[in-house]
């Protein structure tokens, strides 16, 4: 018994006022259980703390609190608790991640238990709040931009959420802590409640700060919808009401204990208690998509929530798509102030929703995005969205599904470009060895034969031409390439075999910084209609070793990809990049460490059995461990490099962008600024685990105070996320 | 009671088993229950004749890269690099569609060469 409502306290939030009214019936029968089971929950909230499970630990909180309710503990000592809690923001030299959780652990309890607090002991707690108070207003803010969805205040402000869960609990109290949205079985058994016996809790310090504790990060309150959204229904709660916060949170909740089950999760969502006086709908699409768009990154991998408003489609075929196109069409309205991360989950969302609709949609709804510039976000945002559901479907299907009127933002016919192809080509330079090369690859030929047809192709960078021309020759590799990848164009597979099979000839054509440069540039040329064909390329190229990481990272920024810098599917290659570089890092970390393990078992056998014949074993596995270590240290050298490589680009184009504009006197805040600055955050939210080890390399080298303000900006706001 | 609520609690339905076990594998059951609960290949079903390959690559590396797949007709196999990647497409990207077909996903003990690919009794799809 003990073990299931513990489990629930932390496994089902959202139904924690059952499970403490009936730790409470239990206590009342039996005085030792409610101590015990007290006791336990005391013990685990220390060693979620311990662990950096704070989330978990808000809950097990938000349980005790309600345990008073249920007299089971006695209000003053919880009183005492969060005088403890609140305490915590007169630490010094603690990240303010810290003290702001312990804030908000204290705040977001009081919803439960506000009411019984303040009765019993309101000096006590006035004297919180002044502490909660004074802090909330000195504490600071830098990180809010970095994490808001929408650059406007208009319709609804983006608030932070400690300043946002004050201005809900401050209305509570005005209004004397009635609060009538929870479910509170308790109540109905007062009578047996209050005769029970309160146990009191032990003094709890909160753990101190250690080096190894990672607090959750700050949050933004997104919000879409307000009462005037749904006219018809039951009246949406204020932004400001607690009877707000409650709903947000238990539908959160709601997804966190059932992600892995969406149709439980689906069902659980559209029966929550109360849902005939709350406009259920609305606040479940809003709740899903502030979980979608959350930065950093949302609780949980994107293609969940497409799949679970999917299942939300289908249990209530009636009403909720209505409330899902109307969302849409909002979020539609507010592209020019979204912020680039959330643009393009919002791309790749709708595309795949559309893919399991038929791809039905009011396109010409949206016809005013057909006048405007095509970089702006409207316009832009149609186009990657109609070429993320050719990905899904075919070219001619596209086509058909939008008006004619969109035949401008419809993508290009995914076809290759092969430059000898026609008769036009006949004066290029080694067209004929390209029709050589053809020949030869359609005969099955080796790359033992590959390389002597290229010896005869000169190089026009004839004065770096030293040794036996396999230095870097852009020709050779442009007929290669060109060639051999046209010839392979009829699908992945092809490509794929067509890498492999050549990849001796790969290799010793890029050998060179600028020969892997080359080889992406003109793979690029042939497949430039082709987006998706150059991300598997990309992709493949890097696993098997014929480019490296930062080869991709100085190509995305080259001039060649100017004309295509803000296009989607560019960015998706480079922070694809740098997830492999981040995975290798961690794949020989890993290996290291097991290694380790290995010999600190093999040491502890020895010294049990006295065995000096293992000695030698140790030697081999002693000489694997250093060039493992080796490995890991060129591997996070390169890791390093690979960033402040994209750090360095960035700071180069955008100073070059920002310094043109004062010159001629023009607005700085251009289409194409206002994407390349936010691409800028968006290396830093989607990798700052990785990014916080350079933190000083990037303050002395790269962001420091001579850079100009905007740029810096970005980087200031990153520091502030776990400051 | 204890027991049967402790279990839903952390049930996981998507990424169990299904009843499906290849009948020219080579080992026992058990062995095959092994391997499939530490497999990173799936079974794509249900694919329709006209889908295409970049269509599938499209819709699985929603849950993660890729790293090789082996097409027949109506059916396919993707295999990830990592199991995680894996479960993701279990959860989220079994029982929705591709190219308007709903697809069915399952686990795979994955490539062998000359495995007999197909899940029906010829070797053909189901």
């Amino acid at each position: 018994m003990q073990k299931i409502c513990e489990s629930s306290a932390r496994l089902l939030p959202e139904k924690l006022t059952i499970y403490t009214t009936l730790v409470g019936l239990l206590n009342a029968r039996n005085y030792n259980f409610g101590g015990e089971f007290v006791e336990a929950m005391i013990r685990q909230l220390k060693e979620s703390l311990k662990a950096n499970n704070y989330n978990e630990a808000v809950y097990l909180v938000r349980f005790l609190s309600d345990l008073v309710n249920c007299h089971v503990i006695a209000a003053p000592s919880m009183v005492a608790m969060f005088e403890n809690f609140v305490s915590v923001t007169q630490e010094e030299d603690v990240p303010q991640v810290r003290r702001d959780w312990y804030v908000y652990a204290f705040l977001s309890s009081l919803p439960w238990v506000g009411k019984e607090l303040y009765e019993k002991k309101d000096a006590e707690m006035d004297r919180i709040f002044a502490n909660t108070e004074s802090y909330l207003k000195r504490r600071q803010k830098t990180h809010v931009p970095m994490l808001q969805v929408w650059t406007a205040e208009k319709p609804h402000p983006q608030e932070e959420y400690l300043d946002c869960l004050w201005a809900q609990i401050q209305k509570l109290k005005k209004d004397r802590w009635q609060e009538r949205h929870i479910l509170r079985p308790y109540l109905a058994f007062d009578s047996i409640l209050c005769e029970a016996l309160q146990h009191n809790l032990p003094p709890f310090t909160p753990p101190p700060h250690t080096e190894d504790s990672v607090y959750p990060m700050p949050r933004v309150i997104f919000r879409m919808f307000d009462y005037t959204d749904d006219p018809e229904g039951p009246v949406m709660p204020g932004s400001h009401s607690v009877e707000r916060f409650v709903i947000e949170e238990n539908l959160h909740c709601i997804i966190k204990s059932h992600w892995k089950e969406r149709k439980t999760c689906a069902a659980q969502l559209v029966s929550y208690p109360g849902k005939n006086k709350i406009p259920l709908n609305y606040h479940i699409v809003e709740v899903i998509f502030a979980e979608l768009f959350q930065l950093p990154a949302p609780p949980h991998i994107e293609v969940m929530y497409t799949t679970l408003l999917i299942e939300l489609c289908k249990l209530q075929p009636g009403s909720l798509p209505q409330v899902l196109a109307q969302a849409t069409e909002m979020l539609y309205m507010r592209l020019d102030t979204m912020s680039t991360t959330c643009v393009d989950r919002f791309i790749n969302w709708f595309s795949h929703h559309l893919s399991n609709f038929q791809f039905r949609w009011s396109w010409e709804d949206w016809s005013d995005c057909l006048t405007q510039d095509p970089e702006s976000p409207k316009p832009k945002f149609v186009r990657e969205v109609l070429e993320k559901c050719m990905r899904l479907s075919y070219h001619q299907r596209i086509l058909d599904i939008v008006p004619p009127t969109f035949s401008a933002l419809c993508p290009a016919n995914p076809t290759c470009i092969y430059k000898y192809g026609d008769e036009s080509s006949n004066s290029l330079p080694g067209h004929s060895v390209a029709l050589c090369l053809a020949v030869a690859f359609k005969s099955k030929a080796t790359n033992d034969e590959i390389f002597s047809i290229l010896k005869d192709v000169p190089n026009p960078n004839q004065d770096d031409d030293d040794d036996e021309g396999f230095s870097f020759n852009p020709l050779k590799i442009e007929v290669f390439v060109q060639t051999l990848l046209h010839l392979a164009a009829k699908s992945f597979s092809h490509s794929f075999s067509a890498l492999a099979k050549f990849h001796e000839v790969f290799k010793t054509l890029a050998e060179s910084d600028e020969g892997k440069l080359h080889v992406l540039r003109v793979m690029f040329e042939v497949w430039r209609n082709h987006p998706q064909m150059i991300a598997v390329l990309v992709d493949k190229m890097i696993r098997t070793q014929i480019v490296d990481c930062a080869a991709v990272a100085n190509w995305i920024f080259s001039s060649e990809l100017s004309r295509d810098f803000t296009r989607l599917f560019v960015w998706e290659i480079l922070h694809s990049t740098i997830r492999k570089m981040n995975k290798h890092v961690l794949k020989i970390q890993k290996e290291l460490e097991e290694a380790k393990e290995k010999l600190a078992r093999q040491h502890k056998r020895r010294s049990d059995d006295d065995d000096r014949s293992s000695d030698r074993k140790d030697g081999a596995l002693e000489e694997q461990i250093e060039r493992l270590q080796e490995k890991v240290e060129s591997a996070q050298s390169e890791q390093k490099n690979l960033f402040l490589v994209i750090f360095q680009r960035f700071i180069m184009i955008l100073t070059e962008h920002l310094v043109r504009c004062e010159t001629d006197g023009t607005s700085v805040l251009t289409p194409w600024y206002k994407n390349c600055i936010e691409r800028l955050q968006q290396i830093f939210l989607q990798h700052h685990q990785i990014i916080q080890q350079y933190m000083v390399t990037l303050e002395n080298l790269l962001f420091t105070a001579e850079l100009d303000p905007h740029i810096l900006a970005v980087f200031q706001q990153f520091c502030a996320l776990q400051a | 009671m204890s027991g049967g609520l402790l279990k839903a609690l952390h049930s996981d339905s998507y990424v169990e088993l299904s009843q499906y076990r290849d009948q020219h594998f080579q080992g026992d059951n058990k062995e095959e229950e092994k391997l499939l609960k530490k497999s990173c290949t799936l079974y794509v079903g249900n694919l329709s004749f006209y889908t295409t390959e970049e269509q599938i690559y499209e819709l699985f590396s929603k849950s993660g890269d890729i790293k090789m797949k082996k097409t027949a007709c109506g059916f396919c196999f993707v295999e990830y690099y990592s199991r995680a990647d894996a479960e993701n497409a279990m959860w989220y990207i079994n029982g929705t569609r591709l190219d308007d077909w709903i697809i069915h996903t399952d686990w795979d003990t994955g490539f062998k060469e000359f495995r007999q690919y197909g899940r029906g009794r010829s070797g053909g799809q189901v």
